[in-house]
């Protein structure tokens, strides 16, 4: 579970009560709570979201008000999402980079 | 019966909808959270179990009240309310508007924007890494998820919601490695004043909170850079008011000088703009009760930065012009009143402007290599690069340099590059103009796009 030891960005402060549920980031099992965002559970369990398109840096969301747009994430199948407003779902499969059938524009 | 849109559910849209409805209106409430409240009355997803008290602290009795009033005309059914939904434009008087439903279009014959404000954000050299945030970033991270963005946080900017920030994320547990201040002691002085004369309890509250952090705040501080590897921030390089070089390690940054105003919408709409030197940013002409052109109405931070209690009034206000325009009979003993109170606000506000100003020299220091653009990676130099054929204006900046062309749509670049533009040829920030709203003011799928229904 994600406790204050975790691995990832994030630390949990409070709200430690909810219903378990778990999820695939990169191909990755990883642990988290119901009522969690898909940027929280990400990134207690990791450093990042994503890599930048226009530099070398990584990126994990900036505004967490749906006004950067800075935490766009990809899913193995189906759209991308928004990750600062989007409630994690028990099975979600979530990608830090495009999906195989979506080319690379760094390529 | 007039069709009236609201856009925001903050305290704002919230109180507005309010008078609508009490005036025997049905109005149309769109809002991007999934429940209405705002971001300074957001309210944690179903399941969360902390109390008003802990999220809220000294308002919670105002956040319980306008949730209970909302929950309250949702039940009665007097309102329409779309949450998780963005309006994206406007084609004439029809908004299309993204949301669970996909993309529906709704009609409207006056329309209340209520939409809030964000950080107001000044370029720190590294700040494009993962693990620096806005500092309302860190407030909704504690508020809404209960977590906390690093296990040794730097908070630094300007504004009321530096200190409120440092003073909750403490009290929840987090650690706090330091609170930077760029505003000078002297600023402060003057402008808390003028802010304690205006609303002395309040003004009271924030120097208790500050007396709070000790040693941990710093005021007059100029922010050099943050050092970061592949894993995010690991140190804060800046100096003291009496330049002293200080290195504070961390593994997260939030950064924020106080707030401005959204108004992609608001320009949008129709609505002129100007410049205000007190704000250093452009902000939408309206009349005191917020009646701008157009049959368009302006309530909250997305008008003028007047804070959560400015909102609720401004929204009573606003929804009221709009009653009294439609012809309906408003009782105008409670309008005296309100609009006493937003005055009160406003002074209190130009406090808030002059204790704790926008850092134009920090900005007009930067190196050629600090990114501007978050979005795209654009230096200060490559926006230099731009000026001999682009000109001194934004948005031509904008054409040829991208900045302010990224996702986030400018919100978080234009006023730097406004000053980096001003800087370098020497003009006010307010002659490089205003950069212009462009629909979708919210991504939106091309797919959804195509989709459109029409049910207005």
């Amino acid at each position: 579970m994600s406790a204050a030891g975790s691995p990832g960005r994030l630390r949990r402060l409070a709200e430690t009560g909810r219903e378990p549920l778990s999820f695939h980031f990169d191909g990755v099992r990883l642990h988290a709570l119901a009522g969690d965002t898909v940027l929280t559970g990400v990134l207690l369990s990791a450093g990042h979201l994503r890599k930048a398109e226009f530099g070398p840096e990584r990126r994990a969301g900036f505004c967490l008000m749906g006004a950067c747009q800075d935490c766009w994430i990809w899913q193995e199948d189906g759209p991308r999402l928004r990750a600062c407003s989007t409630p994690l779902r028990e099975g979600m499969r979530l990608l830090s980079g495009s999906p195989h059938y979506w080319p690379d524009p760094r390529s | 019966m007039s069709r009236v849109l609201i856009v925001g559910a903050g305290p704002a849209g919230m109180r507005a909808a309010e008078t609508l409805a009490r005036a025997g209106l049905v109005p149309i409430v769109v809002d991007e959270g999934a429940r209405a409240g705002g971001q300074i009355y957001r309210r944690p997803p179903d399941g969360f179990i902390r109390p008003p008290k802990a999220l809220y602290g000294a308002e919670a009795k105002k956040a319980a009240a306008l949730h209970r009033m909302f929950e309250e005309m949702l039940r009665a059914g007097l309102i329409t309310y779309h949450p998780q939904s963005s309006v994206l434009g406007f084609s004439g008087n029809t908004a299309q508007i993204t949301g669970p439903e996909g993309m529906t279009a709704i009609g409207f014959d006056r329309l209340i924007l209520a939409t809030g404000a964000m950080d107001r954000l000044a370029p720190v050299p590294g700040w494009q890494h993962a693990g620096v945030y806005s500092l309302g970033a860190a407030q909704i991270a504690l508020k809404a998820q209960g977590v906390a963005l690093g296990r040794r946080i730097v908070l630094a900017g300007s504004g009321p919601l530096l200190t409120l920030v440092a003073h909750q994320l403490r009290k929840a547990g987090a650690n706090v490695a330091a609170v930077l201040d760029t505003a000078p002691l002297s600023a402060q002085a003057v402008g808390g004043l003028r802010m304690a004369m205006a609303r002395p309890l309040v003004t009271a509250r924030g120097l208790a909170m500050r007396a709070g952090l000790g040693r941990l705040y710093h005021a007059g501080v100029r922010l050099d850079r943050i050092e970061a590897g592949d894993d995010g921030p690991c140190a804060m390089h800046w100096r003291d008011a009496r330049n002293r070089s200080h290195v504070t390690p961390c593994d997260a940054v939030a950064l924020g000088w106080h707030l401005q105003a959204e108004t992609a919408l608001t320009d949008l709409a129709g609505v002129a703009f100007d410049w205000s030197g007190t704000w250093a940013q452009w902000l939408p002409r309206a009349d005191a009760e917020g009646r701008a052109s157009g049959g368009v109405y302006l309530a909250g931070d997305g008008m003028g930065i007047l804070g959560a209690d400015g909102a609720e009034v401004a929204g009573r206000l606003a929804a009221s012009a709009c009653l009294a325009d439609l012809g309906y009979a408003i009782p105008l003993r409670n309008r005296g009143r309100d609009m006493r109170r937003l005055a009160r606000m406003r002074r209190f506000a130009g406090g808030v402007a002059r204790a704790f100003p926008w850092p134009a020299e920090m900005i007009r220091n930067l190196p050629d290599s600090t990114v501007i653009c978050r979005c795209e990676g654009i230096t200060a130099g490559e926006l230099g690069d731009t000026l001999p054929l682009a000109g001194a204006e934004a948005n031509r900046v904008k054409s040829l340099g991208r900045i302010g062309m990224g996702r986030c749509q400018g919100r978080y670049c234009q006023r730097a590059g406004a000053e980096l533009i001003a800087a370098l040829a020497g003009i006010a920030p307010a002659q490089a103009g205003r950069l212009r709203a462009q629909p979708p003011v919210r991504p939106a799928p091309i797919s959804l796009l195509c989709s459109e229904t029409d049910n207005g």
